[in-house]
């Protein structure tokens, strides 16, 4: 284990970002605590809490089409959510700081319109506007769209590049002193011309976020990213990414310090590490019921498996590969390698089905008091681990509440977490420059 | 002569281009203070002007009861998407949404999306038709009571009470079901400007709200009668339509202008917001009681010239006034905008029982 380096300067500040718990099996719905995951209440206070405790932004992922096993809809965790811009301008009422993240897809959007709704949050907000491009882009989701249809996986970063350079063109349009002047954009995806509709964005261009993690993924996000949202949540994979993908930015003429690296972590709070760990894993045992264990076992084994027992040993067959079964779901990995993971561990640990993907799906990085939690955030960003972190609560909405009162304040004794606001957009909390204007 | 009817009263807040949205908050909470029904928020991709749902979404938490409207437009737009934000917007206000519905006709804007050519207004407003039915079908695919939280059997919802909506347009195909629960209204409140053809069959199919640009009574009496018998003929029942005239409405400097009423000789006949009207709020008062008594309208949409001047006029002098002659409530009994329009919260289509009205079911 690497132990951080001792501070010369002042010791290096952390970025962090609030996840609205959303729609899978992170959120614990059963709980009494959990409250509504659609009204706008819960946005406001967990958007509340985050700004109290000076985070750099609230975040909101997406998804265009509910997910489906085996054909039906799934309905056990949380289903619904409302559209992330619209609640995003509506907490920009009430909230004065705080950067508004939302997650929107390349694929089902055109640049025209996406640029001029992300300019007028960025306006709503006065500079607080971020965009996470996502591009899955399977013929599933496309059912709900007007192109149908799906782009292969090389295309739909090509296009997710075009888009992002064209919404940037858009920004751009407008004269730093308010006078509209026509662009033209031929590309490869899109071909945009005429007069855009909003002044350019009080930060410029509202901050661009990206999350995806194959080898195109990574040099997209080097090519034209400010924050990478990830999930590499461990001090080991967390250091291998970060220098990937900072090693990546210099052919782009970028410093490493343009890309702030973010992975989602969980956590779990206690008085003392002890009481924490018991908590940990009487949530995990809550994220993972048995029917949600068959359900991850039949992800990655591509079939049916409902013959088996959650409290009985894994499959000895292979899985399918390229199954259908789990549909709007992002896939993570190989399920031949995820299986003999599965398998390795289920074997070393003589672990139950249940018990394995209790084990192989924790993303509960940090579980510990207050103090040791605090302790751990800074060794991984120390460490070069990460920039930050955003923050996925298990419960809806008032699962930061302890942590802006417990961690916060120590992160702050440490001194790797800031004590006000210094600016007020979200570029300003992220340290990242303003970009020039290119008219 | 036909009993009064109540009346509603709404006004536009959209003028010159700005995107500050303390103008607009303090816009319409003036409109909230006056007890209308809504105001609304144009737009369009062919002019400078932030997005509109966009900012009444900002202003939905600075108000409480007022309805909030934008115009969200269904050319180059996703129906997918348009369907999301509008129930969106209906969840952070609370029941207070709307959507005017209108489409892109002109070559410049098809060429800021590059994917269709310019289209006629006929087929556009027929398509403009499928992006409202497939919009109402997706708030529908969410029965009221889809979300269970049974900790028995561990699900969240009951997926009998989510439904694939598989709509097929000429233009374009939505499998659903939505990915955001059934709003607060049910639907939230579609307006359309149904003046001509053919944005007049969608809305006499498709609109709660009809928006009518005629410059005098009779003639908007007329084309009310036209929208509610094309409504009927649809198969829904004609009192579930409210017509509401359109005016342009500039309220000068002057308390009482030297010639008030309409004037279609000296402005143009019909302004692109409706029959333009200049004169002083009291005038404006006894022009919209008298159309009101005539029973050509169940109210009004106003447009002032000049919002921060004249919308402030409107509240203060003729809605006041209006107030004053019991013509008009003073405060708005209910939360929704359904409420204020005195529209009943549809029953979800899906729903087994459900009486359904109409060719939409
Ligand atoms: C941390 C993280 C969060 C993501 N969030 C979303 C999301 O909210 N909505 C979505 O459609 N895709 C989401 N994705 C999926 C990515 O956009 C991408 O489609 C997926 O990771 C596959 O791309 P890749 O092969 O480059 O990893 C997320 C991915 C990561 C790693």
């Amino acid at each position: 284990m690497t132990t951080a380096p001792k501070p010369t300067t002042a010791p290096k500040q952390m970025h962090l970002a609030a996840h609205f718990p959303g729609v899978n099996s992170t959120t614990v719905w059963a709980d009494p605590r959990s409250d509504s995951q659609i009204d706008f209440s819960s946005f406001e206070h967990l958007a509340r809490t985050a700004e109290r405790g000076l985070f750099d932004f609230f975040f909101l992922a997406e998804g265009l089409r509910l997910r489906e096993h085996n054909g039906l809809i799934h309905d056990l965790d949380v289903v619904g959510r409302p559209e992330s811009l619209t609640v995003l301008s509506a907490l920009a009422a009430v909230t004065d700081r705080l950067g508004l993240a939302a997650t929107v897809n390349a694929t089902f959007n055109e640049p025209f319109e996406l640029a001029r709704r992300l300019a007028t949050l960025d306006h709503l907000s006065a500079g607080r506007a971020g965009w996470n491009v996502v591009t899955s882009s399977d013929a599933f989701t496309g059912e709900n769209f007007r192109r149908g249809g799906y782009l292969d996986r090389a295309r739909r970063y090509t296009r997710a590049a075009e888009f992002v350079a064209t919404a940037r063109e858009l920004w751009d349009s407008w004269t730093p002193d308010g006078t509209p002047r026509r662009f033209v954009h031929h590309g490869e995806h899109f071909r945009v011309e005429g007069e855009f509709t909003v002044p350019r964005p009080p930060q410029g261009h509202p901050v661009v976020i990206q999350a995806g993690d194959s080898p195109e993924g990574r040099e997209f996000a080097a090519s034209a990213a400010d924050v990478i949202f990830t999930r590499h949540g461990t001090l080991e994979a967390g250091r291998a990414f970060c220098a990937d993908v900072k090693g990546r930015l210099a052919k782009y003429g970028r410093e490493p310090d343009a890309l702030k690296i973010m992975p989602g972590v969980g956590f779990v709070l206690g008085d003392t590490d002890a009481e924490a760990r018991e908590k940990a894993s009487l949530i995990r045992l809550q994220q993972v019921s048995p029917q949600n264990a068959m359900l991850a076992l039949e992800q990655v084994w591509g079939r049916d498996l409902s013959s088996y027992d959650p409290d009985g040993p894994l499959p000895e067959s292979d899985p399918v590969p390229d199954s259908e079964l789990a549909q709007g779901r992002v896939r993570h990995g190989d399920p031949l390698a995820v299986a003999a993971r599965w398998r390795a561990l289920s074997r070393e640990k003589g672990l139950s089905v249940r018990q394995t993907v209790i084990e192989a799906t924790a993303r509960q990085s940090f579980v510990g008091s207050a103090r040791t939690v605090a302790a751990e955030l800074a060794e991984f960003v120390a460490a070069g681990a990460a920039d930050g972190f955003v923050l996925v609560p298990h419960l809806t909405p008032g699962g930061l509440d302890d942590f802006v009162d417990e961690v916060v304040p120590l992160l702050q004794e440490r001194g790797v977490f800031r004590s006000a606001y210094h600016g007020s957009t979200l570029r300003s909390h992220l340290g990242l420059a303003e970009p020039v204007w290119k008219g | 002569m036909p009993p009064i009817r109540p009346l509603h009263l709404a006004a536009e807040i959209g003028g010159p281009p700005l995107y500050d949205p303390g103008h607009y908050t303090a816009l319409a909470r003036l409109a909230e203070g006056g007890a209308l029904d809504f105001v609304t928020l144009g737009d369009s991709f062919a002019r400078p002007g932030p997005d509109a749902l966009a900012v009444l979404s900002r202003v939905a938490p600075a108000t409480r009861r007022i309805g909030l409207v934008p115009t969200v437009t269904t050319t180059h737009t996703e129906p997918f998407h348009v369907s999301s934000a509008v129930a969106t917007l209906d969840w952070v206000s609370r029941g207070r949404a709307g959507w005017q519905v209108d489409v892109s006709t002109t070559g410049a804007e098809a060429r800021l999306f590059g994917r269709r050519p310019a289209a006629p207004a006929a087929e556009l407003w027929r398509e403009a038709g499928e992006v409202a039915d497939a919009g109402a079908r997706l708030w529908d695919s969410w029965e009221d009571d889809a979300e269970i939280r049974d900790t028995a059997t561990g699900r969240f919802v009951d997926r009998a009470k989510l439904h694939y909506v598989d709509f097929e347009g000429a233009t374009f195909s939505v499998r659903g079901p939505a990915i955001v629960p059934r709003p607060p209204q049910g639907r939230p409140v579609v307006v359309v400007d149904g003046t001509a053809e053919p944005a007049r069959q969608t809305a006499a199919r498709h609109a709660d709200v009809v928006l009518v640009r005629a410059t005098t009574p009779e003639r908007t009496a007329s084309i009310r009668s036209d929208v509610r018998r094309r409504a009927e003929a649809h198969g829904r029942d004609p009192d579930t339509l409210r017509v509401l005239a359109a005016l342009t409405v500039d309220l000068g400097d002057a308390e009482s202008a030297p010639e008030p009423g309409l004037a279609p000789m000296s402005g143009p006949p019909l302004a692109a917001h409706g029959t333009y009207y200049r004169g002083g709020p009291v005038d404006l008062a006894e022009l919209i009681s008298r159309w009101h008594r005539a029973g050509a309208v169940d109210g009004f949409h106003l447009t002032p010239i000049t919002p921060e001047r004249d919308l402030e006029r409107i509240v203060n002098g003729t809605v006041a006034l209006l107030q004053h002659r019991s013509l008009f409530r003073t405060f708005h009994p209910g939360g929704t905008l359904r409420e204020h329009l005195g529209l009943a919260r549809p029953a979800c289509r899906y729903t087994e029982g459900a009486v359904l009205q109409g060719d939409l079911a």
